[in-house]
């Protein structure tokens, strides 16, 4: 299985996985051998092959969230070695290649470790606290009708540089799972600043950013103390920037909304 | 619940109490620092006692003082609000965690570091703020109508100065305040949302240096009355003449 280049030498692994076999259960800590991985393979292809071994012995596969395995969509939410996508930065667990871990590795895998991340089942957590807090108002209300024509908003190139940047947030709750906290906030600042920066989302600025915020708040994530640890394990490089422009954007519409509640 | 307790309770208000009573605080660290400089002046304690006099009558200084207890304690709360909130975020700890290598020790225990800066302040203003504005110290005495009913406070200092855990104590304690300043400094103005390319990098280094410059003067202190000083105040035999050269230098 050592894949198109002729060096690379498959590896055998020992895994520490966390296994759980219901939200409310006592999960623990189970040791596993994987044998003959190359070092070509995805982090995902590797769980793969484990599972084969699993599922060949009739034991319970591990349950772990994948989809488009292109570091797109955000889903794969393992914390490896103590890192959220493991030890490679700037990447999702499906863009880590085995490559970056040597013949005869122990390694540790667990699920995201949140209040607000209840866990599904082993290292598969349930995420939609993001949902709730982007419904409360991560968007900006369009009328239908004919499209307008592109260009009709000017929008500054660094602005809308800026504004893609903070976009560029796959949802994939790294920054929660770093931050010693736990807290939310590296996510909601993405989406807060991307909308105050553009003037499609200055319509409901102000009660965008009061709504995500209680809605962050409600569903029991912590709060930032400014460690950095979200922004140095983002796979998309969301910077701390967004997080003083989320402060600022509450404090404004704390201060200046019309919102007496 | 009113906007106004609303918005600081929640967790980026609790935030903004946090960074304003921190700051508000690091101007206290600064006046404090230069009053005590004075202890640096060969002159037996006759200017330090003036000002420590000075601070402990004057009116507005007096009520300005309520505002640093206030400060103090909002600061306190908040944290202990906080810490709750964020402990409470993350019931189950990882079996292998590695922050280490995305974050800076300081910065994942300003709790930790605020607790002891907490209890030598207990400490501190029991053995200084306590005896001065209570009474317990000795006056100055000697001929000057002026100063002689004003307390001792310089004397209390030597003294104190002179029990050597009580000195370990006072370093151990500027150690954490470096370490909570390297942090915080620069934090308070993230969380007041004064981010921006080109004054950040500005702000987190004068951050390092106040950091530095004040843990470091206030250490300095203890150390000095600890190993140049007898149990007056005077400079030991041993050390005079080297500090008289030096001052003779740097005129």
């Amino acid at each position: 299985m050592a894949g198109s280049n002729p060096n690379a030498k498959p590896m055998n692994l020992t895994l520490n996985v966390w296994r759980q076999p219901s939200p409310k259960a006592q999960g623990k800590i189970v040791e596993y051998q994987v044998k003959d991985i190359s070092p070509e393979m995805s982090f995902l292809e590797m769980l793969d092959v484990l599972n084969e071994d699993l599922l060949h012995k009739g034991e319970d596969p591990v349950a772990f969230d994948h989809d488009c395995r292109e570091g797109i969509c955000g889903s794969c939410d393992l914390f490896i070695n103590g890192r959220s996508h493991g030890p490679e930065k700037g990447t999702t667990t499906c863009q880590l290649h085995m490559r970056k871990f040597s013949d005869g590795d122990t390694i540790t895998i667990e699920p995201w470790r949140a209040n607000s991340f209840p866990i599904n089942k082993d290292l598969s957590v349930d995420r939609s606290a993001f949902d709730r807090i982007i419904q409360a108002g991560g968007y900006v209300s369009v009328n239908t009708g004919g499209a307008p024509d592109g260009n009709e908003i000017p929008i500054p190139k660094d602005i809308a540089d800026r504004a893609f940047e903070a976009a560029t947030c796959i949802g994939c709750g790294a920054c929660v799972a770093a931050c010693k906290n736990a807290s939310a906030m590296l996510f909601v600042s993405a989406k807060v600043s991307q909308l105050a920066l553009l003037p499609q989302g200055d319509v409901e600025r102000k009660t965008r950013v009061e709504n995500m915020v209680a809605q962050m708040d409600i569903e029991g994530f912590g709060a930032c103390t400014n460690i950095g640890s979200c922004a140095a394990e983002c796979p998309v490089g969301i910077s701390l920037e967004n997080i003083a422009i989320l402060n600022r954007e509450f404090l404004t519409a704390k201060a200046t909304s019309n919102n007496l509640a | 619940m009113s906007w106004i307790s609303k918005t600081f309770s929640s967790s980026i208000g609790r935030k903004i109490v946090m960074s304003l009573t921190g700051l508000f605080l690091c101007t206290f660290l600064v006046v404090h620092l230069i009053g005590n400089l004075q202890l640096f002046k060969h002159d037996g304690g006759t200017a330090f006692n003036i000002y420590s006099h000075f601070m402990g009558t004057n009116p507005i200084i007096r009520t300005i003082e309520w505002g640093l207890v206030l400060g103090f304690g909002f600061h306190i709360y908040e944290a202990l609000m906080l810490t709750r909130r964020n402990q409470a975020a993350r019931p189950q700890k990882y079996v292998v965690n590695h922050s280490e290598q995305n974050s800076e020790w300081t910065s994942r225990n300003m709790g930790i570091l605020g607790s002891l800066i907490l209890i030598f302040l207990i400490v501190h203003l029991y053995n200084f703020f306590w005896r001065a504005r209570f009474g317990g110290l000795d006056k100055i005495g000697g001929t000057d109508v002026e100063t002689r009913d004003y307390d001792n406070l310089y004397m209390a200092v030597v003294s104190s100065f002179h029990v050597w855990w009580y000195v370990l104590l006072y370093v151990a304690a500027q150690f954490s305040l470096g370490y909570h300043l390297w942090h915080g400094f620069g934090s308070g103005f993230q969380t007041l949302g004064l981010n921006h390319r080109k004054y950040t990098p500005l702000i987190k280094a004068v951050g390092y240096g106040f950091a530095v410059v004040v843990s470091a003067a206030f250490a300095a202190m203890p150390l000095y009355f600890f190993l140049f000083t007898d149990d007056n105040g005077q400079l030991t035999s041993a050390v005079s003449p080297l500090v008289h050269s030096l001052t003779l230098a740097l005129k």
